[in-house]
This record gives C-alpha cells, structure tokens and sequence, in this order.
C-alpha cells in the first residue's frame, strides 16, 4: 500500500536483544532525560503570593459604577436584566426624592439590585446592555464562601467606593489591576 | 563496674546506640518520604510541597499528624490480631536491619571504647538476609488477615517478587563474599578502607544487588505489590490510619537500610579514599567517617528517587522473567568468572 506521507515508518518486530532485554540502556536514556528536567525554569505561578497577568478583557466580579461626583450611575432600567443570559440580575426602580441629588445621578435610581454569583455566567453581556456605563465586570475573582445565600451580592456589596470621601478605594476598584496589587504585597 | 556479672556500661551504651538509630531512622525515613515528594516535583519542573514551614520542611510532621488523626478501620471479617500484627512485624523487621551496620569507626568515650555500630556479629551480612526475609511476612500476614481478595492477591505478590529477588540477590554477594572472606559488615568496611572499594572488582554484582535491592524494597519498576492506579492497591488496601502509615513508613525506612549495605558492601562504607586512613585520632574520623557514609546513602536515596520518576513499572511476567530468567543466570556467571580469577590469582597467575 502507498503511504501517504513520505514520513510512515514501518514498525519494526524484531525481537529484543539480550542487552535490550535488561532495559538498562533505555532506562539510562529515560534517567538522562528526566535529569535534564532538573534544570528546567518551573513555569508555576505561586497563587496567593503572585498572581497571573490578565488579559485586558478580563471578566470578572460586577462593579456598580459611580461618576466623578460619587453619584450612582445606575438608573434601574432592566436592560443588564434583560440581556443577561442566565438570568442572575434583579433590581428594584425608587424614585429620587428631594434632597438626595448628591446620591443619584437621575431621578430614578436602583433601590435594590441583586446578582446571583452562582447563577452568573461572567458573559459581560449585561455590561455591553448598560446605557449609563453602570455596570462592568472588574477583575476580582474566585469568590468563596460557606453559604449559598452569600453568593446573591447585594447593591451594598457591589457598588464602587464613593471617589469624593474614597478615592483610594475607588481607584483600586477601578484602575488598577488586581494582579499588580497582588505582586506589590 | 561489674555488678551481677554485667558490663553495666556496656549495656547502657548499647542502649543509647540503639535509642539514637532508631530514632536516626525513623527520622530519616520522615524525611524521606519529604524528599520524594521534592525530587518528584523538581523532576516534574514543578515546586513541591512548600507551604508547610520554610521549604515546606514540616511537610512530614503535618503528613504524619493527618495519619494519625485519621479513622482506625479494622474491617468486621478480618483476622484482628493479624491485622494489627501485620503493620508492627513489617516495622519492626525495617528496623532490625540496623543493627548490623557499622555507622563509623571507634571512639573513646570516658576511657571505654566504643564502637559506632550495635553488634558486630560475625554473620552479619546472613543476619541481614534472614531479618529482610522476614519483612515477607508482614505483606504476608497483613494481606491474609484483610480477608479481602485484592489484599490477598498483592500479597502473593509481593512475596513471590520477595522470593525470586532474594535469590539473585544472595548470588551476587557470594562473589562477594568470596573476595572478602568475611560475613562481618565491619571486616568488609575495614577491608575497603585504604584500599579500592568492592564495586571495582564487582561491578556486576553490585548492578544486580542494586535492581534487587528496588524490589526487595517494592521501588518502581518493581512496585506491583502497591499498584495503587493499575492492580487495586496492595497488601495493605483495608488498612488505614497509622497502621497504612506504618507500612509505608517500613517501606522508607526498608529503603534507608539498603542505601546503607550497599554503600557498606561495594562503597567502601565510611571510607573516604585517601582521607580516612591517614586521620590520627580515631574521634575525628568516627564522626568524618559519619558524614561520608550517610553522604553514600542519601546519594543512594536520590538514586532510588530519580529511578522512581522515570520509569514505569513492569508487567507481571516481565518481572518474573527478569527477575529467573535474566538475574539468576547473570549472577551465577558473575560467581563463576570471580571464582575463576580467585583461583587463578592463588595460582600466582599461572594456569
């Protein structure tokens, strides 16, 4: 039959000689191989102490975003709800009342908005939904916890540091990315 | 200081002898089981255990502490007394060996001479056969006291790897012996000190001793009785708790003994070449004779290791077949041919 490829090797039977036969020479070669790895750069990351790089689109926990003011951005329009695919988000609508312009941005705001972390697919679609630049997903990561109901992240837990009273918390949760924050601890 | 007709410091220094090997053993071991997990990972391009103390160096303490808090399950239809037996008679058989060894030269404690080994019995290389043939027995009893088929199964075994090994192994050190004269480990080391080391005019026997010796200590390429991905497990499959971490634990320490005959036997022992002799005071060689030995055996140790990350194991029949049918003949043409040029050395040379 004709090969394929000029590459086909035939295999070959015949029976092993005696030197063959004690495996020492091929064990030897295995052993020089295995020796050679010694010497080898360990491509392991040490988790908590370094952290890998991240690729810019990175897609992890949701933020609630804020504007320079430390206004909410968010207005409670469902459209994150409606384009998410596993259908993770609630949210109730509240009205502004008088007073609290320093807090909203617009006159409607978001009284309560939920995420199941466990339902959550970490698609971003709800990020490309939002017309008021509200959510986006930072690159915070493998949350853990005991209890499922935890992992339903409440307004309190998802909205970013107000920048007017928090800057530094609000740059970190902004800015800077968690992998150069891990490398300088 | 004789009272009822007893060397009374005599016995108290056996005593403290054999206090110090065995917890030198025992330690060992321990952190053998920690270096082989090390030369794994270093082998495998990866860091190994480290997070444990500085290097991960309370690796073992932490792997021992979860042993024994571990649940204790002695199986409803297993023979009781056998299956603890089994754990303590492989331990204690790992253990005897040491008694053998000669670990340095002599020194001078408080006007008595003492020397760095338990018993130098005239037989002791015999000595150490008969105790590593009892090692058998504790697969034996504590795969039969499981009263599990698998169990069972890994015992046979491990005994008849035991017995088909032994065999070649006590072959290649006749020839040996032959050259030597002797049984006593302490003549043998004494009789390489200053001289060239056994492995020169054995170098066979020395190969086959050694692949004996990985399955006389159930190493790979000869782990079958411990297939714990391919055949079930073991012999100890129904153990758990301490008394897996006993058998285990025998088997590092089976490990350590044979480092040390081997360094003993073809390595010149506690021989440094061209240092050892020319020490004058005995102290000082004792404890550079120490470093040396246990530098052998932990060289040994890696050996072992670096074998184990290398290589699978082998079929059943292909360990058979090595072991009868390569081992023995090779062995046996060894003892001829060094019996041949002995006689012909005592024949000045002349046919």
């Amino acid at each position: 039959m004709q090969a394929l490829t000029n590459r086909a090797k035939q295999v070959e039977r015949a029976p092993m000689t005696f030197i063959e036969q004690l495996y020492l020479w091929n064990i030897l070669k295995g052993m020089a191989i295995t020796f050679m790895h010694m010497f080898k750069k360990q491509p392991t990351i040490r988790y908590p102490e370094q952290k890998r790089e991240f690729s810019p689109v990175f897609r992890g926990l949701h933020v609630l975003n804020r504007d320079e003011e430390g206004k909410e951005r968010c207005t409670a329009c469902g459209l994150c709800a409606v384009a998410c695919p596993a259908e993770a988000i609630t949210m109730e609508a509240a009205e502004r009342l008088e007073g609290e312009e320093n807090l909203y941005r617009e006159e409607k705001y978001a009284a309560k908005y939920e995420i199941n972390m466990l339902r959550c697919i970490f698609c971003g679609l709800c990020e490309e939904a939002c017309p008021k630049d509200a959510i986006y997903l930072s690159e915070t990561f493998t949350p853990a916890d005991f209890n499922r109901k935890n992992f339903i992240y409440k307004k309190t837990d998802l909205l970013i540091p107000n920048p007017t009273t928090d800057a530094e918390g609000f740059a970190a949760a902004k800015g800077v990315k968690t992998n150069e924050i891990g490398l300088k601890n | 200081m004789t009272i009822l007709a007893l060397d009374w410091f005599l016995l108290i220094e056996k005593l403290i002898l054999i206090a110090i090997i065995i917890f030198a053993s025992l330690g060992i071991a321990l952190y053998t089981t920690f270096a082989e997990r090390k030369v794994a990972a270093i082998l495998q391009d990866r860091p190994g255990p480290n997070r444990a103390g500085p290097f991960g160096l309370l690796q073992p303490l932490a792997d021992g502490l979860k042993l024994i808090t571990k649940e204790e399950i002695i199986p409803t239809h297993a023979n009781k007394w056998l299956f603890i037996l089994g754990p303590g008679l492989a331990m204690t058989a790992a253990l005897m060996t040491c008694a053998v060894v000669p670990w340095g030269g002599t020194i001078d404690v408080m006007g008595h001479q003492v020397d760095l080994q338990i018993a130098d019995v005239n037989i002791g290389m015999l000595y150490v056969f008969a105790v590593v043939s009892m090692g058998v027995y504790g697969v034996m009893i504590g795969g039969w006291a499981s009263n599990n088929k698998f169990s069972l199964m890994a015992a046979l075994r491990g005994a008849s790897q035991a017995i088909s090994y032994e065999l070649a192994m006590g072959l290649s050190l006749i020839a040996l012996l032959m050259i030597t004269g002797s049984l006593s480990l302490r003549t043998i080391v004494e009789q390489q000190v200053g001289h060239v080391w056994n492995i020169v005019y054995q170098p066979l026997g020395f190969l086959i001793f050694f692949i004996c010796a990985l399955a006389e200590c159930n190493r790979t390429p000869f782990d079958l009785p411990e297939a714990e991905n391919e055949l079930n497990f073991g012999y100890h499959q129904e153990y758990s708790s301490m008394k897996l971490g006993f058998y285990l634990f025998s088997e590092y320490i089976n490990m350590f003994i044979s480092s040390t005959i081997m360094a003993t036997m073809f390595f010149g022992g506690y021989d440094l070449p061209f240092v050892t002799s020319h020490l004058s005071s005995p102290g000082i060689a004792a404890i550079v004779g120490l470093v040396v030995l246990m530098t052998k055996v932990v060289m040994f140790i890696f050996l072992f290791m670096w074998i184990r990350w290398t290589i699978p194991r082998f079929r059943y029949d292909q360990l058979m077949n090595l072991g009868w049918k390569k081992m023995i003949p090779l062995a046996l043409a060894n003892m001829l041919v060094t019996g041949f040029f002995i006689l012909l050395k005592q024949n000045n040379w002349h046919f």
